[in-house]
């Protein structure tokens, strides 16, 4: 009942709804460059997750593809739920939650951040036009968001926060493949996915050996290895 | 074209906005109490001070020039030009052909400049602190305030306020992220402009923690009052910028006398709520050091280019 | 679902998996070393027949498409088995001989076998696909089995190398998943949607259908990727701390083989590109970079102290110049290309296996503090000493046929070019004979030693490197011109 009513509003709206929830992500990409606190930033990346869930089911709605909608359950299961619980649990154990100074001071890093969307959004215009989805505009702040995943995993000197830069980064090629062509082949997705889980463990299992040898995640202290030794 | 309705509408929304904008600041301080729980003062208390402050005679200091005593006029009759630019009653106004939103910007900082510049005037060293604070404030916030304005003239191809009023009231709704963006951003940049916190507490005692009541503290008398009314008229001519923009449902296109009397109510209605948001943003947060507030307005200035570029991306 | 899987693919493929998991469990057992060896042994057995069958009949597709196998991949495919056989044999004695110096838990032996033998089937996954996207996800999944290899002796360097890595390479890779995406998506408009799309003999067939600009800017996207993996300057970064950290069969395989498979996936998407582009966009950023790659790498390569560090510099010189030769296109070039990859396969495996041994008898990686290994270890000083003269490009070893072939091209048809690849590969002559010389011929006073070094792969791999270089057999010179025709 309720479907029936809301089915010629979301069709009307819906894709404006896609660009809000784009216009959403490049705000939570941006929040995520200039946030502090680690465990404010886990929790954005799991809001990115949601976000990423909701507009690929939206899509999935609108256009009527099943396989979205698998892909869509895929991003919540994995993006939302497992990637920030074990984030969440190796901050913990790791006892890191602050970091406190980044590489380039934060307003510098928001103007650096502009450029890198500008750059984006021109990068994605010729594309973006002859692309026939509904949702072609967004690949731009797809494109955009993968730039400022970047710029964040160059500007932080602890380990934490670059592999949730790492993280992301595919977020938002994520999103990019949903906007230009509603998806992968599943079996992509599914190996895509597959990665992305093994890589965070093995990152995990990385950081506590790092913790080990180290006793610190500081990345600036694994940088021994320079050419003039 | 002046219509006699127009010039009725213009003087009708100059005199409601000196009359209403120590209402505004007095409803908000109510807001404030009732929200942390303790008894407020009157609703009517910023009249009984204005009324006092009047009564009472100035002091001014040896040093004072000409300037110090000129300013509290001089800056209550630009706010109050303003108040005059902003559509909140009726669109049809005879000051829109001389205004449009970068004038209404210049005009906000020619106020700030007065004001400044009147605080330095008498060389004490809060009074050049606040004017220096309050001028690295302006000059973030300004840019932040442009970009917000542009994205609306963007959307309704004209940077004339009254234009940008009846395009966004008489479009269908539609969602548009651009805006939501610049609604936040609008939010921070009137947060630090009118002294709120998270930027300035209003309500502080403490010297070196203020911004613009450092700028006062040499004020007495009626020109004490003049510069009190000239920050409740700021305030109230922010909150209208921003009905303008983002709630301008309501508001009477053209000039017919029903409309602008109707638009009153919406208008009262639409500032309470204004009000009671303002207390809670103002509950909710703390006040941030100094050196912290480019910070927040650089973030103000970020969603403000950005609506500005998501315009051009998504909804061309 | 369509023909079932061809016998040969099933156990080129399945055998590295199965040993994958059964190394798992028993990897740190005395006869894991064995298990690893018989289990690449059959690989190359597999890959074998595999080879006879394509001279044979021909290009296969196997599996409902999923599978291409065509001239051009399966002698890497060959190439990949053989070194990957030798390199087990290698690792069995010199892994006991870290295991008894106490650098690798059993643990950790249970985790590099059975990241051996899955690093193999990632590599052979991505040689045989068909499907781009399947060959994004091997490549990642060879990646990560890498970083725990090189990470495998937990010290302080070891772990930097392997985040160092993991973190370039990821972030690469994720570009090379927009250029797949972008790929896609002018695929989409020629193909359809669907899992047909990817698949490369499709696109191959309708290259000239795909968009220019979408498919110049996917490119881009996927140069990067791959070409990080290549260990192209200047996304070169990971490459000498990772091959100097990791155990010495981890340093062979990365230079010997992945390399080239990185290569190979930059190879096949640059055919559909330059099939969709009229202009030789694809060829010029690959001559670019390849140059960029010789020149900077040689000049680094003097600085070096580290011995498994210059010669990783060393890789990063020849990859450029295969990678120039592939942008410089045309039957020769791609053919001394081709050539080339496989020189400098086994080329540089055999050196990684006589440092190897050099420097755990020495106990140090430092060139400097290695010296006269003629006198201590005869056979590891001439096996260092050979393999250096065959990869500087002397004659009569094959690298200098590869070589020679591809500065001939140069000078005729880019003669601008010649000058940076004359100078580079002088300047890296210098360094690195400076270097061995003394290491090899030096004075010592040091015993000589009597561990039986496992030398048999090195001298084989040298054999065939001096055996190709003096005569190359017809069949194989036609199988080469085969697939440099495949690339254009």
């Amino acid at each position: 009942m309720l479907a029936l009513h809301f089915a010629p509003l979301l069709a009307k709206y819906g894709p404006q709804l896609i660009n809000l929830l784009a216009a959403g992500l490049l705000l939570l990409s941006f929040a995520m460059l200039t946030q502090r606190r680690i465990l404010s930033l886990i929790n954005l990346f799991a809001m990115q997750g949601f976000v990423l869930f909701l507009s690929t089911a939206l899509v999935a709605w609108l256009t009527w593809q099943p396989h979205l909608f698998v892909s869509a359950a895929l991003t919540l299961a994995l993006k939302v739920i497992a990637l920030p619980w074990i984030l969440h649990r190796l901050i913990r154990r790791l006892n890191v939650k602050w970091d406190v100074e980044t590489l380039l001071n934060i307003p510098s890093t928001m103007l650096v951040g502009i450029v890198l969307v500008i750059l984006a959004f021109n990068l994605a215009l010729p594309i973006s036009n002859l692309a026939g989805t509904v949702t072609r505009a967004t690949l731009g702040i797809a494109l955009a968001s993968v730039l400022l995943s970047f710029l964040m995993m160059i500007t932080r000197s602890k380990a934490v926060p670059q592999v949730i830069g790492f993280l992301a980064m595919e977020n938002g090629l994520f999103f990019a493949a949903t906007g230009a062509v509603y998806g992968m082949p599943m079996v992509i997705e599914f190996g895509v996915a597959l990665d992305v889980l093994v890589g965070a463990l093995i990152l995990g299992i990385f950081l506590f050996e790092i913790r080990e040898r180290f006793d610190t995640v500081d990345t600036r202290h694994l940088e021994r290895l320079k050419e003039e030794r | 074209m002046i219509s006699a309705s127009g010039l009725a509408a213009q003087f009708t929304e100059l005199v409601l906005a000196m009359l209403l904008a120590p209402l505004l600041t007095g409803w908000v301080n109510q807001c404030r109490a009732w929200l942390q729980s303790r008894s407020a003062p009157p609703i009517l208390q910023p009249y009984y001070v204005l009324a006092k402050l009047f009564r009472k005679d100035v002091v001014l200091a040896h040093n004072a020039s000409p300037l110090f005593r000129v300013a509290p006029y001089l800056i209550l009759g630009v706010i109050a030009l303003a108040a005059a630019v902003v559509p909140t009653l009726g669109t049809d106004l005879p000051m829109n052909a001389a205004a449009d939103a970068i004038a209404l910007v210049g005009l906000l900082a020619m106020a700030r400049l007065f004001i400044a510049l009147a605080a330095m005037d008498v060389g004490t060293a809060f009074g050049s602190l606040g004017a220096r604070r309050e001028m690295l404030v302006g000059f973030l916030a300004e840019p932040a305030l442009l970009m917000v304005l542009f994205t609306a003239s963007l959307i309704s191809n004209s940077t004339s306020l009254a234009t940008i009023v009846e395009t966004l009231a008489h479009k269908e709704l539609v969602i548009y992220p651009s805006m939501a963006f610049a609604g936040v951003a609008f939010t921070m940049v009137s947060l630090a402009e009118n002294a709120r916190i998270p930027v300035d507490n209003p309500a502080t005692h403490l010297e070196l923690t203020m911004i613009h009541e450092a700028m006062l503290l040499e004020y007495s008398g009626r020109h004490l009052a003049l510069m009190e009314w000239a920050a409740s008229l700021k305030l109230f001519v922010y909150s209208g910028i921003g009905l303008a923009l983002f709630f301008p449902w309501g508001v009477a296109g053209g000039g017919d006398a029903l409309g602008i009397v109707l638009a009153l109510p919406v208008l009262i209605l639409k500032l309470a709520i204004g009000g009671v948001l303002l207390a809670l943003i103002e509950m909710l947060s703390a006040k941030m050091r100094i050196f912290r507030a480019p910070e927040f307005l650089g973030i103000a200035f970020l969603l403000g280019v950005l609506s500005m570029l998501l315009h051009v991306l998504l909804e061309r | 679902m369509g023909a079932p899987v061809s016998l040969e693919m099933l156990c080129l493929l399945g055998s590295p998996l199965l040993g994958g998991a059964v190394l798992a469990l028993f990897g740190h057992r005395r006869y894991a070393a064995e298990l690893n060896v018989a289990f690449s042994a059959f690989t190359l057995l597999a890959a074998a027949s595999l080879v006879v069958r394509i001279v044979a009949d021909g290009p296969l597709t196997d599996w409902n498409e999923q599978f291409f196998v065509d001239s051009l991949n399966v002698f890497l495919v060959a190439l990949t088995a053989f070194v990957a056989t030798t390199t087990a044999l290698f690792s069995r004695p010199y892994m006991r001989i870290e295991r008894d110096h106490g650098r690798v838990t059993d643990a950790g032996m249970r985790l590099y076998h059975c990241m051996y033998q899955l690093f193999t089937f990632a590599m052979l996954l991505v040689l045989t696909t068909n499907n781009l996207g399947v060959m994004w996800v091997a490549m990642e999944a060879a990646t990560f089995t890498t970083v725990m290899l090189v990470a495998l002796y937990r010290t302080h360097a070891s772990l930097e190398a392997a985040w160092k890595y993991f973190i370039l390479c990821g972030v690469g890779i994720a570009q090379a998943l927009m250029g797949t995406i972008l790929v896609y998506f002018a695929a989409e408009k020629a193909l359809g949607a669907g899992a047909g799309t990817l698949l490369w003999t499709h696109l191959d067939a309708v290259k000239d259908q795909l968009e220019p600009t979408v498919l110049s800017i996917a490119f881009v996207f996927l140069l990067i990727g791959y070409g990080t993996k290549v260990g192209l300057v200047p996304l070169h970064n990971w490459l000498p701390d990772a091959h100097a950290e990791g155990p010495t069969p981890v340093s062979a395989v990365l230079s010997g083989l992945l390399l080239n498979v990185a290569l190979y996936a930059l190879v096949r998407c640059k055919v559909i590109t330059d099939g969709a582009l009229e202009r030789p966009f694809a060829s010029a950023l690959l001559m670019g970079f390849g140059l960029a790659s010789v020149a900077v790498a040689a000049l680094f390569l003097s600085r070096q102290r580290d011995i498994k560090r210059m010669f990783a510099y060393s890789s990063i010189e020849h990859m450029g110049l295969i990678t120039f030769a592939f942008g410089m296109g045309g039957p020769v070039a791609s053919f001394a290309g081709l050539l080339h990859m496989t020189m400098h396969s086994l080329t540089k495996s055999a050196i990684f296996f006589a440092v190897g041994h050099a420097s755990q008898k020495a106990g140090t990686q430092v060139m400097d503090e290695i010296r006269g290994l003629i006198r201590v270890n005869p056979t590891v000083g001439w096996g260092l000493m050979l393999g250096t003269v065959a990869i500087l490009g002397m004659p009569p070893f094959g690298v200098f046929a590869s070589e020679f072939l591809i500065l001939t091209t140069a000078i005729a048809q880019h003669p601008w070019a010649t000058p940076i690849l004359l100078l580079s590969l002088g300047i890296a002559f210098a360094s690195i004979f400076g270097k061995v010389q003394p290491m090899v011929f030096g004075e010592t006073t040091a015993r000589r030693l009597p561990h039986p070094p496992a030398l048999i792969p090195v001298f084989t791999h040298l054999a065939l490197v001096l055996v190709l270089g003096l005569y190359m057999p017809r069949y194989l010179a036609d199988w080469y011109r085969m697939a440099a025709k495949l690339i254009g």
